[in-house]
């Protein structure tokens, strides 16, 4: 062990002689009071100004990436926005070719049945009874002065044909009223049949207002991002979080189905390419094998979402005339059933494995172990729910091609917002870390003159004493010679 | 244009094809060239008093049929007064890398290992060293990643004055099992008898570069040490 206490010029006195020591180093130090400075504030600045330096640049790299994830997140915007729009005009096309197509053949209708009820008013109009020619003859003779007999019975037998005729014209009126009464008993299925058509007409035109009104809001949307607006980046940039969100974890489900396919095809994939070979330490073949077929049925599910055009991956296949694109569908179709078909076979093997397996070691088993027999259907249930699920979980695994596509659209926005917060919190970082380097050069050279402070307060008093005798009306910021370092360092360090 | 068009489409739908057609066949070709498998060569002590302890030797067979994977290989040869010859050799599998023929092979293994038990002789001498040389010959020759000898056995080795056994013998990466080594009447008299017989064996079969030696006596353990 070294001895410590060499350095002890008073033996035994450590604290005598640290001052001892202290009292011989600080005309040294104070000797040395400008290389010193000079040597800390250069380290301080050789420190602080590349950290600096690569905070700016973060800071500017950053605003790049903003700019340039602004641009992308406004134009997946406007795309999607646009797509949204020529799909909600089609949708009107529909409802107008639909709908408003059969307009002129239901105004028609219209105007028919109108002009059939009007036709039917006018016929029925209540026709006053003809005046009868004998009321003038009737007068006539009542002006006849009474007592004449021929008028008398002139009279009773006018009487009688009045009687005769009223009962005649009364039974006339009456049929007349039940004519018009049976006319507009039939006006009822017109107006009916008018109430219906126009409710039809109604409900046609408020379907096409609401699809107006879709279409209007969409537009104001287009608008909005089409101006680049703050309201429409916040709103886009929400929409592609929550889309990142739900495509993970809708992929992080078919994942799951994914690891059951696996378990499913891995032991008779076995007895297919071996169990003895292995492709690393821990990695067999069958189980890489069985990856692969999961790998390619998802393969298979995302050229026919595309070639359906549920997805939009591959510009290629998009841009493929609609029989090529109907043929390669019924291709991917065909494969993915094939695919599906294989699986269900080789969840039947795996049971088969599985029962063979547990047969051999029950056989081998010490004791032998009587199971009471199961009934055969049951028995039966879970290979055929194996067989039904290796036949299924492949078709499900085909609709993970619209979840991957939001998630690849989406993880552009997120992973850029992610990296210019990375960005920004780095730059800050470097920003915080230089200033601290360089105070803190300030405050070790504050702490050296505060070390030598004796000789540096001789030397003031010094120069104060010659300078008084040179001029007394000197300024008191050019005695000190330690002010203009600090001044020079201030400056530096603004 | 649209057969060009069709053509073009092709190598899209290619890529499932070509995985499961070129890529399938290709994988054992760059598969790891290092083996994986597990060889195991049990030694059967028939000799003396241990021959009716050849029942349990059944159990430990029955359990290594069940835990061997396909394309492992056992082999299960008895020790008798020489044990160094292949005609020792009771029953010896290389599984088959199909499940379901590896499951076959071990059934009829576990029954050549039945009719074994049932017609099995005591022996004069113990030549364990012998049938230890013949099991690095088998493990060696199966080319196994993995080579196990399993001794099963009291360890109490007994030669003809004929037989020569005294010269180092080759057991480099081999591990070696001594299973079920039984207390005999002397070791019961003094227990240093017992430990000495078992410290000699584990001289020589270290010194004989073995990579492990080990002594397990309840057969519990037995599937820890064939996992690790």
């Amino acid at each position: 062990m070294a001895d410590t206490s060499l350095w002890m010029i008073v033996p035994g006195n450590g604290a005598l002689s640290a001052l001892v020591l202290f009292v011989i180093a600080m005309p040294l130090l104070y000797a040395a009071r400008g290389p010193v400075h000079g040597l800390v504030r250069a380290v301080g600045h050789l420190t602080g100004g590349p950290l600096k330096l690569v905070s700016r640049w973060l800071l500017a790299a950053a605003r790049d990436m903003r700019e340039r994830n602004r641009q992308v997140l406004l134009a997946h915007g406007r795309e999607e926005t646009g797509q949204h729009i020529a799909r909600e005009f089609e949708r009107v096309a529909l409802l107008v070719r639909r709908d408003l197509e059969g307009y002129p053949a239901l105004q028609r209708r219209l105007l028919d049945e109108i002009t059939k009820v009007e036709e039917d008013y006018k016929k029925c109009g209540e026709v006053p009874p003809p005046p009868p020619e004998w009321v003038e003859a009737v007068e006539a003779i009542g002006r006849v002065k009474s007592g004449n007999e021929l008028v008398q019975r002139v009279l009773d037998e006018i009487n009688d044909s009045i009687k005769e005729i009223h009962a005649k014209t009364l039974a006339d009126y009456r049929n007349a009223y039940e004519e018009r009464h049976k006319i507009l008993n039939g006006f009822m299925p017109f107006w009916r049949s008018l109430d219906k058509t126009l409710a039809l007409a109604t409900e046609k035109m408020t379907s096409l207002n609401d699809q107006a009104a879709r279409i209007d809001a969409q537009i104001e949307k287009y608008e909005q991002i089409a101006k680049g607006t703050e309201k429409a980046e916040h709103a886009l940039t929400v929409s592609q979080l929550t889309q990142f969100f739900t495509a993970t974890l809708v992929l992080a489900i078919a994942a799951g189905g994914a690891l059951v396919n696996f378990k499913l095809i891995a032991l008779p994939m076995s007895e297919m390419v071996g169990a003895g070979d292995y492709l690393t330490a821990s990695l067999r073949t069958s189980d890489v094998a069985a990856l692969v077929i999961i790998f390619v049925e998802a393969t298979m599910g995302l050229f026919l979402m595309e070639t359906l055009r549920i997805t939009h991956l591959f510009p290629r296949i998009r841009n493929l005339s609609d029989v090529m694109r109907r043929r390669m569908m019924w291709v991917a179709f065909v494969l993915l059933l094939t695919l599906a078909g294989i699986e269900a076979a080789l969840a039947l093997m795996r049971d088969m494995l599985i029962a063979d397996k547990s047969a051999l070691l029950q056989s081998l088993a010490t004791v032998p172990q009587h199971q009471p027999a199961a009934d055969p259907w049951l028995a039966r249930i879970p290979t055929a729910g194996q067989m039904l699920l290796g036949f299924i979980l492949p078709f499900a695994l085909a609709f993970v091609a619209i979840p991957l596509e939001s998630f690849i659209g989406s993880a552009r926005t997120v992973g850029g917002a992610a990296l210019v917060l990375l960005a920004r919190g780095a730059a800050f970082v470097l920003r915080l870390a230089g200033n601290l380097v360089r105070n803190l050069a300030k405050v070790t050279i504050t702490l050296y003159d505060i070390v030598i402070v004796l000789p540096l307060l001789i030397e003031r008093m010094w120069k104060a004493s010659s300078a008084g005798k040179a001029s007394p009306a000197k300024k008191p910021e050019e005695e000190a010679p330690a002010l203009p370092d600090k001044k020079l360092s201030a400056r530096r360090g603004s | 244009m649209k057969k060009r068009a069709f053509l073009a489409s092709l190598p899209a739908m290619g890529l499932a094809t070509s995985t499961l057609g070129v890529l399938l066949p290709l994988l054992p070709g760059c598969a790891d060239q290092r083996s994986h498998a597990h060889a195991v060569y049990m030694l059967v002590d028939t000799s003396g008093t241990y021959a009716q302890e050849v029942d349990k030797a059944q159990l430990i067979v029955n359990f290594l049929l069940g835990s061997l994977n396909p394309g492992d290989s056992l082999a299960v040869a008895r020790v008798r007064s020489r044990s160094f010859s292949e005609k020792d050799i009771i029953a010896k599998a290389t599984f088959d890398n199909r499940p379901s023929q590896a499951n076959l092979q071990k059934r009829a293994f576990r029954d050549q290992v039945e009719n074994f038990v049932r017609t099995s002789r005591g022996s004069a001498y113990t030549d364990i060293t012998g049938g230890l040389i013949q099991g690095a010959l088998f493990l060696n020759e199966t080319g196994a990643g993995k080579k196990t000898i399993l001794i099963f056995s009291d360890m109490q080795e007994e030669l003809d004055k004929a037989t020569l056994r005294d010269f180092p013998i080759d057991l480099k990466n081999i591990r070696v099992v001594a299973v079920n080594v039984v207390k005999l009447k002397t070791d019961n008299i003094d227990p240093r008898r017992y430990m000495g017989r078992l410290e000699d064996w584990q001289k020589r079969i270290v010194g004989a570069g073995a990579s492990e030696w080990r002594v397990i006596n309840d057969l519990e353990h037995l599937d820890r040490m064939l996992e690790s």
